[in-house]
Protein backbone atom coordinates (compact mmCIF):
# COMPACT_ATOMS: atom_id res chain seq x y z
CA UNK A 1 0.00 0.00 0.00
CA UNK A 2 2.63 2.58 0.37
CA UNK A 3 4.48 1.92 -2.09
CA UNK A 4 1.45 2.69 -4.72
CA UNK A 5 1.20 5.76 -2.46
CA UNK A 6 4.55 7.09 -3.06
CA UNK A 7 4.65 5.95 -7.06
CA UNK A 8 1.35 7.78 -7.27
CA UNK A 9 2.97 11.09 -5.33
CA UNK A 10 5.82 10.43 -7.88
CA UNK A 11 4.06 10.48 -11.13
CA UNK A 12 3.03 13.72 -12.50
CA UNK A 13 -0.64 14.89 -11.51
CA UNK A 14 -2.84 13.30 -14.01
CA UNK A 15 -5.62 15.99 -13.61
CA UNK A 16 -4.77 19.24 -15.37
CA UNK A 17 -4.05 21.64 -12.55
CA UNK A 18 -3.99 25.47 -13.69
CA UNK A 19 -0.56 26.51 -13.11
CA UNK A 20 0.71 28.96 -10.12
CA UNK A 21 1.11 31.81 -12.57
CA UNK A 22 -1.98 31.47 -14.27
CA UNK A 23 -3.91 31.37 -10.61
CA UNK A 24 -1.39 34.76 -10.07
CA UNK A 25 -2.64 36.50 -12.92
CA UNK A 26 -6.66 35.19 -12.13
CA UNK A 27 -6.07 36.64 -8.83
CA UNK A 28 -4.66 39.87 -9.75
CA UNK A 29 -7.86 40.38 -12.27
CA UNK A 30 -10.20 39.45 -9.64
CA UNK A 31 -8.63 41.00 -6.68
CA UNK A 32 -8.67 44.39 -9.05
CA UNK A 33 -12.13 43.92 -10.02
CA UNK A 34 -13.45 42.96 -6.18
CA UNK A 35 -11.87 46.36 -4.76
CA UNK A 36 -13.91 48.69 -7.24
CA UNK A 37 -16.61 47.09 -7.26
CA UNK A 38 -16.80 46.57 -3.53
CA UNK A 39 -16.54 50.70 -3.18
CA UNK A 40 -19.49 50.81 -5.47
CA UNK A 41 -20.62 48.45 -2.74
CA UNK A 42 -20.32 50.66 0.01
CA UNK A 43 -21.07 53.56 -2.04
CA UNK A 44 -24.67 51.57 -2.68
CA UNK A 45 -25.09 51.11 1.09
CA UNK A 46 -23.80 54.32 2.48
CA UNK A 47 -25.05 56.81 -0.03
CA UNK A 48 -27.84 55.76 -2.59
CA UNK A 49 -30.04 53.36 -0.84
CA UNK A 50 -33.27 54.89 1.08
CA UNK A 51 -33.23 54.82 4.85
CA UNK A 52 -35.73 52.12 6.20
CA UNK A 53 -39.18 53.38 7.86
CA UNK A 54 -39.16 51.68 10.73
CA UNK A 55 -35.88 50.18 11.66
CA UNK A 56 -33.80 53.36 10.56
CA UNK A 57 -30.23 53.54 9.46
CA UNK A 58 -29.07 49.99 11.28
CA UNK A 59 -30.98 48.41 8.75
CA UNK A 60 -27.93 49.25 6.53
CA UNK A 61 -26.11 46.07 7.79
CA UNK A 62 -28.23 44.15 6.07
CA UNK A 63 -25.57 44.40 2.65
CA UNK A 64 -23.15 42.85 4.41
CA UNK A 65 -25.27 40.47 6.57
CA UNK A 66 -27.60 38.52 3.88
CA UNK A 67 -24.73 38.61 0.91
CA UNK A 68 -22.00 36.42 2.88
CA UNK A 69 -23.97 34.33 4.05
CA UNK A 70 -25.70 33.53 1.11
CA UNK A 71 -22.28 33.30 -0.64
CA UNK A 72 -21.44 30.91 2.14
CA UNK A 73 -24.01 28.32 0.56
CA UNK A 74 -22.22 28.76 -2.79
CA UNK A 75 -18.76 27.91 -0.96
CA UNK A 76 -20.22 24.61 1.06
CA UNK A 77 -22.19 23.53 -2.21
CA UNK A 78 -18.65 24.03 -4.11
CA UNK A 79 -16.94 21.67 -0.82
CA UNK A 80 -19.60 19.28 -0.98
CA UNK A 81 -19.30 18.91 -4.74
CA UNK A 82 -15.75 18.87 -4.62
CA UNK A 83 -15.61 16.40 -2.07
CA UNK A 84 -17.75 13.51 -4.31
CA UNK A 85 -15.72 14.26 -6.87
CA UNK A 86 -12.77 14.03 -4.56
CA UNK A 87 -13.46 10.39 -3.35
CA UNK A 88 -15.09 8.75 -7.11
CA UNK A 89 -12.00 10.19 -8.90
CA UNK A 90 -9.03 10.71 -6.01
CA UNK A 91 -7.39 13.81 -7.87
CA UNK A 92 -5.79 15.86 -4.87
CA UNK A 93 -6.58 18.81 -6.40
CA UNK A 94 -10.65 18.23 -6.43
CA UNK A 95 -9.41 17.94 -2.04
CA UNK A 96 -8.11 21.26 -2.76
CA UNK A 97 -10.42 23.00 -4.00
CA UNK A 98 -13.20 21.49 -1.51
CA UNK A 99 -10.80 22.36 1.69
CA UNK A 100 -10.14 26.01 0.49
CA UNK A 101 -13.73 26.80 -0.11
CA UNK A 102 -14.62 25.60 2.93
CA UNK A 103 -12.15 27.68 4.60
CA UNK A 104 -13.71 31.06 2.70
CA UNK A 105 -16.96 29.72 3.90
CA UNK A 106 -16.28 29.26 7.23
CA UNK A 107 -15.12 33.13 6.86
CA UNK A 108 -18.05 34.52 5.55
CA UNK A 109 -20.67 32.56 7.62
CA UNK A 110 -18.63 34.28 10.71
CA UNK A 111 -19.45 37.49 8.96
CA UNK A 112 -22.71 36.60 9.08
CA UNK A 113 -23.20 35.43 12.70
CA UNK A 114 -21.07 38.70 13.56
CA UNK A 115 -23.35 41.15 12.13
CA UNK A 116 -26.52 39.52 12.98
CA UNK A 117 -26.69 39.97 16.39
CA UNK A 118 -25.17 43.77 15.95
CA UNK A 119 -28.82 44.39 13.70
CA UNK A 120 -30.73 42.54 15.96
CA UNK A 121 -30.21 43.98 19.21
CA UNK A 122 -31.52 47.32 18.19
CA UNK A 123 -34.60 46.07 16.22
CA UNK A 124 -35.78 42.59 17.73
CA UNK A 125 -34.44 44.30 21.09
CA UNK A 126 -32.41 40.91 21.54
CA UNK A 127 -28.91 39.31 20.09
CA UNK A 128 -29.94 36.33 19.89
CA UNK A 129 -33.16 34.45 18.85
CA UNK A 130 -33.92 30.27 18.08
CA UNK A 131 -34.84 31.20 14.60
CA UNK A 132 -34.90 28.38 12.20
CA UNK A 133 -32.56 29.92 10.06
CA UNK A 134 -30.54 31.66 12.90
CA UNK A 135 -29.81 28.35 14.16
CA UNK A 136 -29.29 26.63 11.24
CA UNK A 137 -26.38 29.17 10.42
CA UNK A 138 -24.81 28.16 13.58
CA UNK A 139 -25.08 24.68 12.99
CA UNK A 140 -23.55 25.48 9.97
CA UNK A 141 -20.70 27.33 10.83
CA UNK A 142 -19.71 24.48 13.94
CA UNK A 143 -20.11 21.82 10.94
CA UNK A 144 -17.46 23.69 8.91
CA UNK A 145 -15.01 24.75 11.50
CA UNK A 146 -15.43 20.81 12.77
CA UNK A 147 -14.17 20.16 8.92
CA UNK A 148 -11.31 22.50 8.94
CA UNK A 149 -10.14 20.67 12.25
CA UNK A 150 -10.78 17.32 11.32
CA UNK A 151 -8.54 18.46 7.87
CA UNK A 152 -5.67 19.90 10.10
CA UNK A 153 -5.53 16.59 12.65
CA UNK A 154 -5.99 13.87 10.68
CA UNK A 155 -2.16 13.79 10.26
CA UNK A 156 -1.34 11.64 6.95
CA UNK A 157 -2.17 13.66 3.45
CA UNK A 158 -4.18 11.56 1.61
CA UNK A 159 -6.60 9.72 4.64
CA UNK A 160 -7.07 13.31 5.70
CA UNK A 161 -8.48 14.29 2.59
CA UNK A 162 -10.79 11.35 2.97
CA UNK A 163 -12.02 11.82 6.29
CA UNK A 164 -12.78 15.41 5.51
CA UNK A 165 -14.55 14.70 2.35
CA UNK A 166 -16.34 11.80 3.85
CA UNK A 167 -17.48 14.68 6.57
CA UNK A 168 -18.31 17.38 4.54
CA UNK A 169 -20.83 14.90 2.58
CA UNK A 170 -22.45 13.81 5.82
CA UNK A 171 -22.41 17.84 6.73
CA UNK A 172 -23.95 18.60 3.72
CA UNK A 173 -26.39 16.24 3.63
CA UNK A 174 -27.36 16.92 7.66
CA UNK A 175 -28.34 20.86 6.68
CA UNK A 176 -31.68 20.39 5.57
CA UNK A 177 -32.80 18.11 8.33
CA UNK A 178 -31.67 20.94 11.18
CA UNK A 179 -33.23 23.54 9.11
CA UNK A 180 -36.80 21.10 9.48
CA UNK A 181 -36.13 20.13 13.11
CA UNK A 182 -35.73 23.47 13.87
CA UNK A 183 -38.73 24.92 12.04
CA UNK A 184 -40.81 22.49 14.08
CA UNK A 185 -39.65 23.35 17.21
CA UNK A 186 -40.16 27.07 16.60
CA UNK A 187 -43.94 26.26 15.03
CA UNK A 188 -44.26 24.89 18.57
CA UNK A 189 -43.34 27.76 20.58
CA UNK A 190 -44.03 31.16 18.50
CA UNK A 191 -41.41 33.93 18.47
CA UNK A 192 -43.28 37.12 19.41
CA UNK A 193 -40.87 39.12 16.90
CA UNK A 194 -40.88 37.41 13.16
CA UNK A 195 -38.87 38.28 10.21
CA UNK A 196 -40.74 39.43 7.40
CA UNK A 197 -39.40 37.85 4.81
CA UNK A 198 -36.58 39.81 2.96
CA UNK A 199 -36.54 40.06 -0.63
CA UNK A 200 -40.31 40.43 -0.63
CA UNK A 201 -41.13 43.51 -1.28
CA UNK A 202 -37.74 45.38 -1.43
CA UNK A 203 -38.02 48.99 -2.72
CA UNK A 204 -36.27 48.52 -5.81
CA UNK A 205 -33.29 50.85 -4.80
CA UNK A 206 -33.11 48.60 -2.06
CA UNK A 207 -32.96 45.15 -4.18
CA UNK A 208 -30.55 46.66 -6.60
CA UNK A 209 -28.06 47.38 -4.21
CA UNK A 210 -28.53 43.80 -2.14
CA UNK A 211 -28.29 41.96 -5.47
CA UNK A 212 -25.25 44.10 -6.48
CA UNK A 213 -23.76 43.33 -2.61
CA UNK A 214 -24.84 39.57 -3.50
CA UNK A 215 -22.68 40.10 -6.95
CA UNK A 216 -19.53 41.33 -4.83
CA UNK A 217 -19.21 39.12 -2.05
CA UNK A 218 -19.40 36.14 -4.51
CA UNK A 219 -16.80 37.67 -6.39
CA UNK A 220 -14.56 38.26 -2.97
CA UNK A 221 -15.48 34.02 -2.54
CA UNK A 222 -14.26 33.66 -5.55
CA UNK A 223 -11.41 35.65 -5.44
CA UNK A 224 -10.24 34.11 -2.35
CA UNK A 225 -10.76 30.87 -3.14
CA UNK A 226 -8.04 31.43 -6.16
CA UNK A 227 -5.87 33.07 -4.00
CA UNK A 228 -5.64 30.21 -1.54
CA UNK A 229 -5.31 27.35 -4.60
CA UNK A 230 -2.64 29.31 -6.07
CA UNK A 231 -0.65 28.51 -2.38
CA UNK A 232 -2.01 25.46 -2.52
CA UNK A 233 -0.72 24.55 -6.33
CA UNK A 234 2.80 26.16 -5.41
CA UNK A 235 3.16 23.74 -1.98
CA UNK A 236 2.11 20.64 -4.25
CA UNK A 237 4.80 22.16 -6.64
CA UNK A 238 7.67 22.16 -3.55
CA UNK A 239 6.65 19.03 -2.17
CA UNK A 240 7.32 17.50 -5.99
CA UNK A 241 10.55 19.15 -6.12
CA UNK A 242 11.41 17.78 -2.66
CA UNK A 243 10.99 14.11 -3.83
CA UNK A 244 12.62 14.71 -7.35
CA UNK A 245 15.14 15.31 -5.48
CA UNK A 246 15.03 13.29 -2.70
CA UNK A 247 15.61 10.39 -5.52
CA UNK A 248 17.75 11.87 -7.72
CA UNK B 1 -21.93 -16.73 2.60
CA UNK B 2 -25.00 -14.98 2.53
CA UNK B 3 -24.67 -11.36 3.24
CA UNK B 4 -27.47 -11.90 6.22
CA UNK B 5 -25.19 -14.75 7.39
CA UNK B 6 -21.66 -12.25 7.34
CA UNK B 7 -23.89 -9.39 8.95
CA UNK B 8 -24.79 -11.95 11.83
CA UNK B 9 -21.59 -13.09 12.36
CA UNK B 10 -20.15 -10.16 12.21
CA UNK B 11 -22.97 -9.00 15.10
CA UNK B 12 -21.90 -11.39 17.07
CA UNK B 13 -18.33 -11.46 17.13
CA UNK B 14 -19.27 -7.99 18.99
CA UNK B 15 -21.99 -9.43 20.95
CA UNK B 16 -19.44 -11.69 22.24
CA UNK B 17 -16.24 -9.78 22.58
CA UNK B 18 -18.60 -7.55 24.90
CA UNK B 19 -20.12 -10.09 26.99
CA UNK B 20 -17.17 -11.79 28.01
CA UNK B 21 -15.39 -8.73 29.04
CA UNK B 22 -18.71 -6.33 29.80
CA UNK B 23 -16.18 -3.28 29.30
CA UNK B 24 -18.13 -1.27 27.02
CA UNK B 25 -21.49 -1.28 28.85
CA UNK B 26 -20.53 -1.01 32.42
CA UNK B 27 -18.41 2.14 32.26
CA UNK B 28 -20.96 3.77 30.01
CA UNK B 29 -23.68 2.50 31.99
CA UNK B 30 -21.91 4.07 35.38
CA UNK B 31 -20.70 7.29 33.42
CA UNK B 32 -24.69 8.01 32.41
CA UNK B 33 -25.99 7.04 35.91
CA UNK B 34 -23.18 9.78 37.20
CA UNK B 35 -24.30 12.01 34.75
CA UNK B 36 -28.13 11.92 36.11
CA UNK B 37 -27.05 12.04 39.52
CA UNK B 38 -24.96 15.45 38.93
CA UNK B 39 -27.83 16.68 37.19
CA UNK B 40 -30.15 15.97 39.95
CA UNK B 41 -27.78 18.24 42.28
CA UNK B 42 -28.37 21.13 39.81
CA UNK B 43 -32.61 21.20 40.81
CA UNK B 44 -34.11 21.94 43.86
CA UNK B 45 -35.84 18.94 45.02
CA UNK B 46 -39.65 18.78 44.12
CA UNK B 47 -39.57 21.77 41.97
CA UNK B 48 -41.06 21.98 38.55
CA UNK B 49 -37.96 22.46 36.75
CA UNK B 50 -36.82 19.02 37.56
CA UNK B 51 -39.60 17.60 35.82
CA UNK B 52 -39.24 20.16 32.90
CA UNK B 53 -35.56 19.46 32.09
CA UNK B 54 -35.53 15.65 32.60
CA UNK B 55 -35.94 14.62 28.63
CA UNK B 56 -33.21 17.69 28.57
CA UNK B 57 -30.52 15.83 30.83
CA UNK B 58 -31.44 12.05 29.93
CA UNK B 59 -30.43 12.96 26.13
CA UNK B 60 -27.35 14.39 27.13
CA UNK B 61 -26.40 11.35 29.57
CA UNK B 62 -27.64 8.68 26.42
CA UNK B 63 -24.89 11.30 23.95
CA UNK B 64 -22.19 11.66 26.48
CA UNK B 65 -22.26 8.35 27.19
CA UNK B 66 -22.29 7.34 23.85
CA UNK B 67 -19.54 9.47 22.58
CA UNK B 68 -17.52 6.79 25.11
CA UNK B 69 -18.77 3.44 24.07
CA UNK B 70 -18.96 4.63 20.08
CA UNK B 71 -14.88 5.36 19.96
CA UNK B 72 -13.95 2.81 22.45
CA UNK B 73 -15.69 0.20 20.08
CA UNK B 74 -13.74 1.20 17.57
CA UNK B 75 -10.36 1.30 19.58
CA UNK B 76 -10.58 -2.09 20.18
CA UNK B 77 -11.36 -2.86 16.63
CA UNK B 78 -8.06 -0.58 15.68
CA UNK B 79 -5.45 -1.64 18.78
CA UNK B 80 -6.26 -5.21 18.67
CA UNK B 81 -5.70 -5.34 15.04
CA UNK B 82 -8.53 -6.81 14.42
CA UNK B 83 -9.84 -4.49 11.68
CA UNK B 84 -6.87 -5.13 9.36
CA UNK B 85 -8.14 -8.37 9.82
CA UNK B 86 -11.91 -7.80 9.11
CA UNK B 87 -10.04 -5.81 6.11
CA UNK B 88 -8.84 -8.99 4.33
CA UNK B 89 -11.63 -11.08 5.10
CA UNK B 90 -13.95 -10.90 2.16
CA UNK B 91 -16.69 -8.87 3.28
CA UNK B 92 -18.39 -5.52 1.81
CA UNK B 93 -17.24 -2.59 3.32
CA UNK B 94 -20.93 -1.16 4.30
CA UNK B 95 -21.56 -4.79 5.88
CA UNK B 96 -18.78 -3.86 8.39
CA UNK B 97 -20.52 -1.20 8.87
CA UNK B 98 -24.04 -2.19 9.69
CA UNK B 99 -22.65 -4.80 11.75
CA UNK B 100 -20.63 -2.37 13.83
CA UNK B 101 -23.14 0.48 14.13
CA UNK B 102 -25.92 -2.41 14.93
CA UNK B 103 -23.56 -3.53 17.67
CA UNK B 104 -23.64 0.22 19.36
CA UNK B 105 -27.61 0.32 19.18
CA UNK B 106 -27.62 -2.51 21.08
CA UNK B 107 -24.84 -1.50 23.58
CA UNK B 108 -26.36 2.18 23.83
CA UNK B 109 -29.88 0.70 24.38
CA UNK B 110 -29.00 -1.32 27.03
CA UNK B 111 -27.50 1.84 29.12
CA UNK B 112 -30.43 3.69 28.36
CA UNK B 113 -32.69 1.34 30.11
CA UNK B 114 -31.51 1.63 33.53
CA UNK B 115 -30.47 5.24 33.12
CA UNK B 116 -33.87 6.12 32.19
CA UNK B 117 -35.48 4.39 34.98
CA UNK B 118 -33.14 6.11 37.83
CA UNK B 119 -34.34 9.23 36.10
CA UNK B 120 -38.08 7.88 36.62
CA UNK B 121 -37.22 7.77 40.28
CA UNK B 122 -34.98 10.86 40.72
CA UNK B 123 -37.19 12.79 38.98
CA UNK B 124 -40.55 11.73 39.76
CA UNK B 125 -42.10 11.41 36.31
CA UNK B 126 -45.13 10.05 35.23
CA UNK B 127 -45.04 6.98 33.15
CA UNK B 128 -48.70 6.04 32.94
CA UNK B 129 -49.01 6.82 29.62
CA UNK B 130 -45.95 7.23 27.62
CA UNK B 131 -44.01 4.03 27.66
CA UNK B 132 -44.39 2.57 23.94
CA UNK B 133 -44.28 5.89 22.45
CA UNK B 134 -41.10 6.32 24.87
CA UNK B 135 -39.31 3.09 23.32
CA UNK B 136 -40.10 4.49 20.11
CA UNK B 137 -38.28 7.37 20.20
CA UNK B 138 -35.16 6.12 22.36
CA UNK B 139 -34.88 3.58 19.37
CA UNK B 140 -35.31 6.00 16.56
CA UNK B 141 -32.92 8.17 18.40
CA UNK B 142 -30.48 5.76 19.63
CA UNK B 143 -30.43 4.59 15.51
CA UNK B 144 -29.36 7.80 14.29
CA UNK B 145 -26.76 8.64 16.59
CA UNK B 146 -25.26 5.05 16.59
CA UNK B 147 -25.33 4.95 12.66
CA UNK B 148 -23.61 8.41 12.01
CA UNK B 149 -21.27 8.04 15.49
CA UNK B 150 -20.48 4.86 14.07
CA UNK B 151 -18.53 6.17 11.11
CA UNK B 152 -17.32 9.24 12.91
CA UNK B 153 -15.62 6.86 15.04
CA UNK B 154 -13.92 5.70 12.48
CA UNK B 155 -12.73 8.34 11.67
CA UNK B 156 -12.01 10.01 14.98
CA UNK B 157 -9.63 7.10 16.27
CA UNK B 158 -7.36 7.94 13.11
CA UNK B 159 -6.28 11.15 14.16
CA UNK B 160 -4.23 12.50 16.11
CA UNK B 161 -7.08 14.10 18.65
CA UNK B 162 -8.85 11.07 19.13
CA UNK B 163 -11.39 10.86 21.46
CA UNK B 164 -11.99 14.34 21.40
CA UNK B 165 -12.27 14.67 17.85
CA UNK B 166 -15.23 12.50 18.08
CA UNK B 167 -17.78 14.85 19.58
CA UNK B 168 -16.44 17.74 18.15
CA UNK B 169 -17.71 16.14 14.54
CA UNK B 170 -20.58 14.45 15.97
CA UNK B 171 -22.59 17.12 17.94
CA UNK B 172 -23.01 19.79 15.90
CA UNK B 173 -23.97 16.88 13.09
CA UNK B 174 -26.64 14.99 15.90
CA UNK B 175 -28.34 18.54 16.54
CA UNK B 176 -31.76 17.42 14.57
CA UNK B 177 -31.58 14.38 16.25
CA UNK B 178 -31.10 15.65 19.60
CA UNK B 179 -33.36 18.48 19.07
CA UNK B 180 -36.21 15.82 18.08
CA UNK B 181 -35.69 13.33 20.62
CA UNK B 182 -35.64 15.74 23.38
CA UNK B 183 -38.90 17.39 22.16
CA UNK B 184 -40.75 13.89 21.71
CA UNK B 185 -39.79 12.55 25.34
CA UNK B 186 -41.12 15.52 26.83
CA UNK B 187 -44.39 15.53 24.46
CA UNK B 188 -44.90 11.54 25.70
CA UNK B 189 -44.01 12.41 29.12
CA UNK B 190 -46.47 14.70 29.42
CA UNK B 191 -48.94 12.55 28.24
CA UNK B 192 -49.39 13.52 24.68
CA UNK B 193 -51.10 11.56 21.65
CA UNK B 194 -49.17 9.41 18.86
CA UNK B 195 -50.40 12.59 16.44
CA UNK B 196 -48.84 15.04 18.77
CA UNK B 197 -45.30 13.26 18.45
CA UNK B 198 -45.91 12.41 14.72
CA UNK B 199 -43.38 15.64 13.18
CA UNK B 200 -40.64 14.82 15.55
CA UNK B 201 -41.10 11.16 14.90
CA UNK B 202 -41.03 11.40 11.20
CA UNK B 203 -37.74 13.90 11.17
CA UNK B 204 -35.96 10.82 13.39
CA UNK B 205 -37.00 8.42 11.32
CA UNK B 206 -36.04 10.34 7.85
CA UNK B 207 -32.98 11.12 9.52
CA UNK B 208 -32.03 7.25 10.31
CA UNK B 209 -33.19 6.47 6.84
CA UNK B 210 -30.65 9.00 5.17
CA UNK B 211 -27.83 8.78 7.24
CA UNK B 212 -28.10 4.86 7.62
CA UNK B 213 -28.07 5.16 3.36
CA UNK B 214 -24.98 8.06 3.33
CA UNK B 215 -22.97 6.08 6.00
CA UNK B 216 -23.26 2.53 3.97
CA UNK B 217 -21.94 4.36 1.09
CA UNK B 218 -19.18 6.72 2.47
CA UNK B 219 -17.69 3.69 5.61
CA UNK B 220 -15.53 2.00 2.63
CA UNK B 221 -13.52 5.10 2.27
CA UNK B 222 -13.23 6.09 5.57
CA UNK B 223 -11.23 2.40 5.91
CA UNK B 224 -9.61 2.45 2.87
CA UNK B 225 -5.85 1.96 3.71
Amino acid sequence: MKNTAAQSSLRPPVIAMPSAAKLQRWSIILGSVVAVLMFVNLYNVFVLVPTEKSMGIIQRIFYFHAPPLITSFVAFTVTFVYSILYLAKQRIWHDRIANCAAEVGVLLTTTGLLTGPIWARPVWNTWWSWDPRLTTTLVLWFIYVGYLMLRAYAGEEQRGARFAAVFAIVGFVDVPIVYLANRLWRTLHPQPVVFGGSGSGLEPTMRYAFIFSIVVFVLLFVFFLVMRLRVERTRLEVDQLKREMAFS
Amino acid sequence: MSAMRKLTTLVWKDLLAEFRTKELVSSMLMFALIVVVIFAFTFETGSSATKEAAPGLLWVAFTFASVLGLHRSMLHEVERGSLHGLLLAPLDRGLLFLAKAFGNIVFISIIEIPTFLLAVVFFNLDLSTGWDKIAVIFLLGTIGFASVGTLFSAIAVNTRTREIMLPILLFPVQIPVILSAVNATAAALAGRTWEDLSGWLRILAGFDLVFILVCYVTFEYVLEE
